[in-house]
């Protein structure tokens, strides 16, 4: 029984979250609904118990004629159902949040477009994530290699390691369009119509494209997907001349590396770009409106990824800072930085860098959508949306058939949430309900070493526990002790569980340490599918790995009850 | 009593003194505690509680938060409050019983190491005095951050490492200091003020290398690629040689030029050298026989390098202990390969190629090795093992017409023959007759601990033998 429900689950979480995969296609005949975002544990019970029709007996009406509907799928991306619209679905923007949607969309057998104005895979993947892990990639070497002291206690030796500029800026650029053609064939292969403009709403199902002007397009759909994603946020007073002060977008191309460059902002952004210009020799300072760094890390996290990515770094910071006005390097001046104090507003004097990042978060790219034309008032830009991402219009009333994924809502400003609300988003037009667990999204900074976290800070947990009035529990690991990590000379690193001793369940887990961004999905996993803790114990990881830094998380928390599902049958081995 | 003075110990409790004025004269402000018309013979006693230094790095503490408040009764072993060193937070336990009767420094901020944190009452009638105390140390200091204690105290036990008072006035020069992230914290590595420095980095910021140089300190080689920290390293010599300069007097006009990487690796042996124990033997050797045998194979592409590498390899085999190394002080290393370094000047720099198994190549093969080793050396190619794998070293003047000189024994080799020109001489053998004859000075340094004057001997014999009828070395 075991095997028969993995079986039936493995070919559809390749579709759903590997991006690139052209491959999956190739699964489309096998008709299937089970998915695992945020999905809770009951989908699992209520089905698990018929092996062989799992995937067919989701979708409650005729199992018949949803096979062959999928099929179909394969030729024609569907026939649009019945109401005469040109497509079932139409998304907007094509960044990882309409392309999760889009071949969800197709395989559940909805006739799919999906208009983009601009490069197909959005921000991620041409100005974002992905380019940004090339040049992570590069500074870890980097670093590694200058560390002498590492090399030395692997018995290594590496003459001066060196760095060519442009190699490194060819390599996020070439890493930006193969992901990016990834994408583009991906959608082609399933038949996702892609169509090239900027989309605007005219009003309940309905919207155009084109450039502007009278070449446009008019289409109607059953339902409307807004997946327009974000902007780099530059405050204003802050010059932004693309070549001194610059944004994310430019820092990208690393068109320069300056010798000392001020980050604003510390969130993962800055946090990365700080990683990145340091391992090529600039030195870094932040400016950061909150008293801390790091905001929005748990405290305890934050402070020890203070004490190893900041402090012995050449790295130095202003805290309770506003950058009120940067000007551009010109006429041989350097860029310069004037400060006030963020509460009060007096100047707390400036700053003269060769260069500035401004990295104070993102803005969603909500203009020209025609959202006046459904009545529809942003908030700070965002989109507002219920916990479906159903669309609020300014009387508070949901509009029907408009829904907002990603950025642009701003519910939670990941790429992979955005994929995963498509995702959400295309199960309810195909009839299934859902609503997306966004606690059991993980985020990572993939700084070295790397942060990830996932669902509730002890801050947060400790409030939440008080106003429901449990108990909390917080244990702690250390890759100190893990022999992977060790063997590595990478045994810098923290790995915390909050949970509730009563129940067992997980409120949260934060890792610092080697290879976090890849070890939290255990955790994440585990929250979405309500796994407690005091299952996961009896789960086995290979050793030696770093893997074992969370079995021994897990182990060491003391839940109060006993497994809820102890195997009952011997397995023949 | 007096043990209660700077009882810093291992474990994190804190130390903590005595009484009012911090440090000066303890015996006599022991006896009299305070200011006030006290009877001299007062047991209560207001301690400070000092920052502690809870790793040997640490030069300041943060406080994180106090665990306990004004007004709380502290017993000895308890935790009273959280510390942030540059490694971790730890709790601080108290070493006394008493009360905390004010706290000097405040959550969130920082204080050296051995400044005053807070101050401990004896008996709650103390606490007042102490908060008075509290305060009048506070106001005298505004800057959190700053030194506390020394201000009033000449000669305080906590060693000021510069001079508080002096150190204390704002940068003479106008306007505000401008200085890189790097050199703010290596300022602070070194205890350089950096308002009295002058920046030579763009638009007149202090660059870490100004830094640098007022500490005394090399600067690193300047790479795209500096070490993101290498305090580890920089600390050591840092000590040495800022201590250096300060003994010759400053000639006016005079350039400083920094090591590069090379010449520092260079220093660093030639300091280890000292430490070995070396003598000195010279032997004569007869070149005829060589310099007509060289005329012969150099057309053959053979350097007089390649000979004198292979003469020394094969001697060498015959006295394996001139080819070992003392590297612990306590046993002889004997090495399996015969690996011969030249000694080469390349640039201004000093370098040593290694023929390896010298012994057991011939001599074209050497020859030609050799002269990948020298291109490679000038490249800056060479693999660390394409120079530091020598067993025994060869440095020739002889080119420039030195007719000996004395050579500095490389660390981790045994032995290192210094040869000088070759120069027809006048001989007069055994019966009376006077030739002249082309002679060489060699003069071979070597480790005694484990090669003695005998080895050494017998060594240069068979050496001088090999060169005398050095047929063998073309076989």
């Amino acid at each position: 029984m075991q095997s028969a429900i993995s079986l039936s689950l493995s070919p559809s979480s390749s579709i759903t979250r590997s991006d690139c995969s052209v491959a999956a296609n190739a699964y489309l005949c096998t008709p299937r609904s089970l998915r695992f975002c945020g999905l809770r544990r009951k989908v699992f019970e209520s089905k698990s118990f018929h092996s062989l029709k799992v995937s067919t007996r989701l979708v409650p009406c005729s199992r018949e004629s949803n096979f062959n509907k999928v099929c179909a799928a394969l030729q024609s991306n569907g026939t649009p159902s019945k109401g005469g619209f040109d497509y079932d679905l139409v998304i907007i923007g094509a960044g990882v949040g309409g392309h999760g949607a889009a071949l969800h969309a197709v395989e559940k057998g909805l006739k799919t477009a999906i208009i983009e104005g601009d490069v197909i895979g959005g921000t991620c993947v041409n100005r974002g994530c992905v380019p940004s892990k090339a040049l992570l990639a590069v500074s870890g070497r980097m670093r590694e290699l200058q560390n002498e002291h590492h090399m030395k206690s692997f018995g290594l030796q590496v003459a001066a390691a060196g760095y060519d500029r442009q190699g490194v800026a060819d390599h996020a650029n070439n890493l930006a369009s193969k992901i990016r053609s990834n994408l583009t064939n991906s959608m082609k292969a399933l038949g996702v119509d892609i169509l090239t403009g900027t989309g605007t709403i005219l009003g309940p199902q309905k919207l155009k494209f084109g450039k502007g002007g009278s070449g446009d397009t008019f289409v109607t759909a059953k339902d409307i997907i807004i997946a327009t994603g974000s902007v780099p946020l530059v405050p204003k007073g802050i010059e932004v001349d693309g070549k001194s002060v610059i944004t994310s977008d430019h820092a990208l191309k690393l068109e320069f590396v300056p010798e000392w460059i001020a980050i604003v902002g510390s969130g993962y952004i800055g946090l990365e770009f700080s990683d990145v210009y340091t391992a090529l020799g600039s030195e870094v300072t932040f400016i950061e409106a909150l008293d801390q760094l790091m905001p929005g890390f748990d405290p305890e996290i934050g402070k020890l990824a203070q004490r190893v990515l900041i402090n012995p770094r050449k790295i130095d910071y202003h805290t309770g800072v506003f950058a009120s006005k940067i000007t551009p390097a010109k006429d041989g001046k350097p860029v310069i930085i004037e400060l006030i104090d963020a509460k009060t507003k007096e100047p707390k004097g400036t700053v003269e860098v060769d260069a500035a990042l401004i990295a104070t978060g993102r803005a969603p790219f909500t203009q020209g959508l025609g959202l006046e034309n459904i009545n529809v008032q942003t908030q700070r830009g965002f989109v507002p949306v219920d916990e479906r991402m159903r669309v609020i219009d300014a009387n508070g009333m949901l509009v029907p058939h408009l829904y907002c994924i990603g950025d642009a809502n701003g519910k939670l400003m990941l790429a992979h949430a955005a994929s995963a609300q498509g995702i959400s988003v295309v199960e309810q037009v195909s009839g299934n309900d859902h609503v997306l667990n966004h606690l059991s999204i993980p985020a990572a900074c993939f700084t070295h070493p790397e942060i990830s976290m996932v669902g509730l800070t002890e801050p947060q947990a400790r409030e939440k526990a008080e106003k429901e009035g449990f108990e909390m529990s917080i244990t702690k690991t250390s890759f100190k002790a893990n022999t992977k990590a060790l063997a590595e000379n990478e045994g810098e690193g923290l790995a915390k569980l909050i949970y509730r001793p009563d129940t067992g369940e997980i409120l949260g887990v934060h890792i610092f340490g080697m290879h976090a961004a890849d070890l939290i999905h255990e955790a994440s996993n585990a929250i979405a599918m309500g796994t407690r803790i005091q299952d996961l114990k009896f789960a086995v990881h290979a050793h030696p790995t770093l893997s074992e830094v969370l079995d021994e998380l897990f182990k060491s928390a003391k839940v109060k009850v006993n497994s809820s599902s102890p195997i009952a049958q011997p397995v023949a081995v | 009593m007096a043990s209660l003075l700077q009882s810093r110990t291992p474990s994190l409790s804190f130390s903590s003194s005595l009484c009012s004025t911090p440090v000066i004269r303890p015996s006599v402000s022991f006896l009299k505690p305070r200011s006030g018309p006290r009877i001299p013979v007062v047991r209560a006693k207001i301690r400070e509680i000092f920052m502690p230094a809870l790793s040997s790095t640490m030069t300041e503490g943060k406080i994180v938060s106090w665990i306990k408040s004004e007004g709380d009764v502290l017993s000895k072993g308890e935790s009273v409050v959280v510390v942030e060193s540059d490694k971790a937070d730890m709790d601080v336990e108290t070493f006394y019983d008493g009360i905390l009767a004010a706290i000097v420094i405040n959550e969130g901020e920082t204080a050296p190491v051995g400044a005053a944190i807070g101050i401990l009452a004896e008996t709650e009638g103390e606490i007042a005095e102490a908060k008075a105390k509290a305060t009048s140390q506070f106001s005298s200091a505004p800057a959190p951050s700053a030194p506390k204690v020394e201000e009033s105290s000449p000669a305080p036990k906590v060693d000021a490492p510069s001079p508080p008072v002096d150190a204390a006035p704002a940068p003479s020069t106008p306007g505000k200091v401008v200085a890189t992230p790097y050199a703010k914290k290596l300022a602070k590595q070194y205890k350089v003020d950096i308002g009295k420095l002058v920046g030579t980095g763009p638009f007149g910021r202090i660059t870490p290398e100004d830094v640098e140089k007022a500490a005394g300190i090399t600067p690193a080689p300047k790479s795209n690629v500096a070490a993101p920290a290498a305090p580890v390293a920089s600390s050591a010599p840092a000590s040495v040689p800022s201590k250096a300069p300060s003994n010759f007097p400053e000639i006016p006009g005079s350039t400083v030029v920094p090591f590069t990487t090379m010449q520092a690796a260079v220093t660093k042996n030639m300091l280890e050298s000292l430490s070995v124990p070396t003598f000195r033997v010279g032997y004569p050797i007869a070149t005829d026989a060589l310099d007509a045998l060289y005329e012969k194979v150099k057309p053959k592409g053979v350097t007089m390098t390649a000979l004198l590498a292979k003469a020394a390899a094969v001697a060498l085999a015959q006295h394996p202990v001139v080819n070992a190394t003392c590297k612990d002080g306590k046993s002889f290393t004997y090495n399996s390969n015969i690996n011969i370094a030249v000694a080469v000047a390349i640039n201004g720099g000093l370098i040593t190629p290694v023929l390896q198994d010298a012994d057991k190549l011939d001599l074209y093969l050497l020859s030609q090795k050799w002269k990948e080793l020298v291109e490679k050396a000038r490249a800056k190619q060479l693999q660390p093992r394409e120079y530091n794998s020598g067993t025994f070293t060869l440095s020739n003047l002889g080119m420039f017409g030195v007719d000996r000189f004395d050579a500095i024994l490389p660390p981790g080799q045994g032995a290192i023959m210094a040869v000088g020109a070759s120069k027809p001489t006048v001989l007069a053998d055994k019966d009376g007759f006077f030739s002249i004859k082309n002679k060489m000075l060699v003069n071979v340094t070597a480790d005694h601990r484990i090669i003695y004057g005998a080895d050494l001997a017998a060594f240069l014999q068979t050496f001088s033998k090999i060169i005398e009828n050095p047929e063998s070395l073309t076989m």
